[in-house]
């Protein structure tokens, strides 16, 4: 039997999140004796999909149709549980993203499948099917029991680790049949910041709070982001002045983030902020304020103002490289 | 337009997370109970909704009778009526299996919720209902305007916006900026009073998940402080102990 991984893709390549959810796929493949299956839906090319195979997936289904490259909910829905169906699979694993959580949840109803999001560990199958899930905005755990036969685990982000040291999948075309009502609702434009790095996939990530004073200072984040090869973010107060966008704004409310670093500069850390990135691996906090409730979350910490720190840490950065 | 908002009731997003009966309760000690943010989005653009286009505003939880201070402040906003559907809200299967049954004799042009719960953050309840009603789902949804049968929407996505049309019936899970929150005011409180909020019972009982414990996070240690005249100092600790740079 195989285990079905939906993968997202974005600019030509598989989301690196979505090649996690492969990996941890195959950990869970290697308990159960089975293999892993992934499926793709929209225009990639082959050799680029064949990379699922890096991370554990021994086939890749294509289903190589442009009118899923937008993400249309309920079209994709459809088409994975035709996948699912063919395979003959009991599990689904998916990356947790705007889009897979969208999907996974018309899944769930679709293939009559318990559903666990948020995971951040390999299932207990000791008397029962016990999934590790992320909750309270990442301020606790709870051990959730699937009681269906069918299975959806959707991954949170740097939870489980990525390997890449398999080869690469064979890839097969895969027809599904796409009722025009899955198409419905019609993606009409896309407005994306082209060239950064994404908020949600980043490694590393430079926040910029109200102590940088006003949108004119924010070249000293994006140096020191640039130098580190991370993303910027912002604060609530940051993005609702206008200064940033609201897709840069980290916290409760705004994009909750799972790097393995996050600097935070200028930010009292706020309980709100604070929820959007506790999953962080490691923090570093820049305030000049030696109160700021951000040191009690913080791995490392500097007292002092962040425009005479910022072009220092720039330039250290620069020099290691 | 009938407009249906569906909303969780959910600790204070400051509140202290702790559990009993070795880990397999939450402890409400102490504990203020809210509107969840992202339903308090929701709500707020379908009061604006309701008073552009006319039609009716009904809020629902799924719930035991402490969530009923919770629908009374939803009335409070502006909502004409309020619904407890009487159970406890076992996991989003169940919870997402009260709400179709309710909308479907309800015949709702639109569901609206927020993107996820603060509590077990899922943010599956949304696109569950869709499913069962065989309708559109779309989230997390930061802009929706309707413009006849039409609903236009700009949808958040992994660095940037996409913008989307639908038709009426639609389910959609909202977060910020959709709206600005609204705080009752005296008016409202007082008109909530006599506003109906109604109880019915559970439809069925299917469940698909279990939670069965809890946990806490490790505490974290103390922050090493770094001279601020020695970023040097940072930048070796992060490549050499932390190993992320």
């Amino acid at each position: 039997m195989s285990i079905l991984v939906y993968i997202e893709h974005a600019e030509g390549a598989i989301k690196k999140t979505s090649l996690e959810a492969v990996s941890y796929a195959k950990e869970l493949a290697a308990l159960e004796g089975q293999d892993v299956v992934a499926v793709a839906l929209g225009t990639i090319e082959e050799s680029a999909l064949g990379q699922a195979g890096t991370a554990g997936a021994s086939k890749v289904l294509h289903v190589n149709d442009e009118k899923l490259n937008a993400g249309v909910i309920q079209a994709h829905a459809d088409a994975v549980a035709q996948a699912f169906e063919k395979v003959g699979a009991q599990t689904l694993v998916l990356a947790k993203s705007s889009l897979g959580d969208a999907v996974a949840a018309r899944l769930s109803v679709k293939l009559d499948a318990g559903l666990v999001s948020n995971v951040v560990a390999l299932p207990e199958t000791n008397g029962g099917y016990k999934v590790k899930r992320s909750i309270y905005t990442g301020k606790a755990f709870a051990f959730s029991e699937i009681t269906t036969d069918r299975k959806i685990l959707a991954v949170k982000k740097n939870a489980v680790g990525l390997k890449t040291d398999g080869d690469a999948a064979s890839v097969e075309a895969l027809e599904v049949n796409l009722p025009e009502s899955d198409f419905v609702a019609k993606i009409t434009a896309t407005d994306k910041a082209t060239g950064e790095i994404s908020l949600p996939e980043a490694d590393i990530i430079v926040s910029g709070g109200r102590g940088l004073k006003g949108p004119e200072n924010w070249n000293l984040i994006e140096d020191l982001a640039k130098a580190m090869g991370a993303a910027t973010g912002c604060s609530k107060p940051v993005s609702d002045s206008g200064w940033r966008p609201h897709h840069e704004h980290v916290g409760q409310t705004g994009v909750k983030v799972a790097p393995s670093l996050y600097v935070a500069v200028g930010i009292s850390g706020a309980i709100q902020h604070l929820a959007g990135v506790n999953a962080s691996k490691y923090i570093v906090v820049i305030n000049k304020d030696p109160e700021a409730p951000f040191f009690k979350a913080a791995d490392y910490g500097i007292v002092g103002d962040a425009f005479e720190i910022l072009p220092k840490l720039t330039e250290a950065v620069k020099a290691l490289k | 337009m009938k407009i249906l908002v569906c909303i969780t009731h959910v600790p204070d997003t400051t509140s202290k997370i702790q559990f009993t009966e070795n880990n397999t309760q939450f402890d409400k000690t102490g504990v203020q109970f809210i509107i969840g943010p992202y339903d308090d989005y929701a709500l707020a653009r379908a009061v604006e909704l309701r008073d552009q286009t006319g039609g009716s505003l009904t809020v629902l939880n799924v719930g035991e009778a402490e969530t009923e201070p919770t629908l009374r402040k939803a009335l409070a906003i502006g909502a004409d009526e309020a619904v407890r559907i009487n159970a406890f809200p076992s996991d989003s299967l169940f919870v997402a299996n009260q709400i179709a049954h309710y909308a479907k004799e309800g015949n709702y042009d639109l569901i609206l919720m927020g993107r996820e719960s603060i509590d077990f953050n899922g943010g599956m309840v949304h696109g569950m209902v869709a499913e069962m009603l065989g309708v559109p789902s779309v989230s997390p949804v930061m802009k929706l305007e309707i413009e006849g049968e039409t609903v236009k929407m700009a949808r958040e996505i992994e660095g940037g916006k996409e913008y989307l049309e639908a038709k009426l019936p639609l389910v959609a899970g909202c977060q910020e900026p959709i709206a600005e929150w609204k705080i009752p005011n005296m008016r409202g409180i007082m008109s909530a009073r006599t506003k109906p909020l109604n109880v019915v019972e559970a439809v069925n009982d299917k469940t698909a998940t279990k939670t069965v414990s809890y946990e806490l996070p490790p505490t974290k240690g103390a922050v090493k402080l770094i001279d601020k005249d020695n970023v040097e100092e940072l930048v070796k600790l992060l490549q050499n102990e932390a190993k992320v740079l």
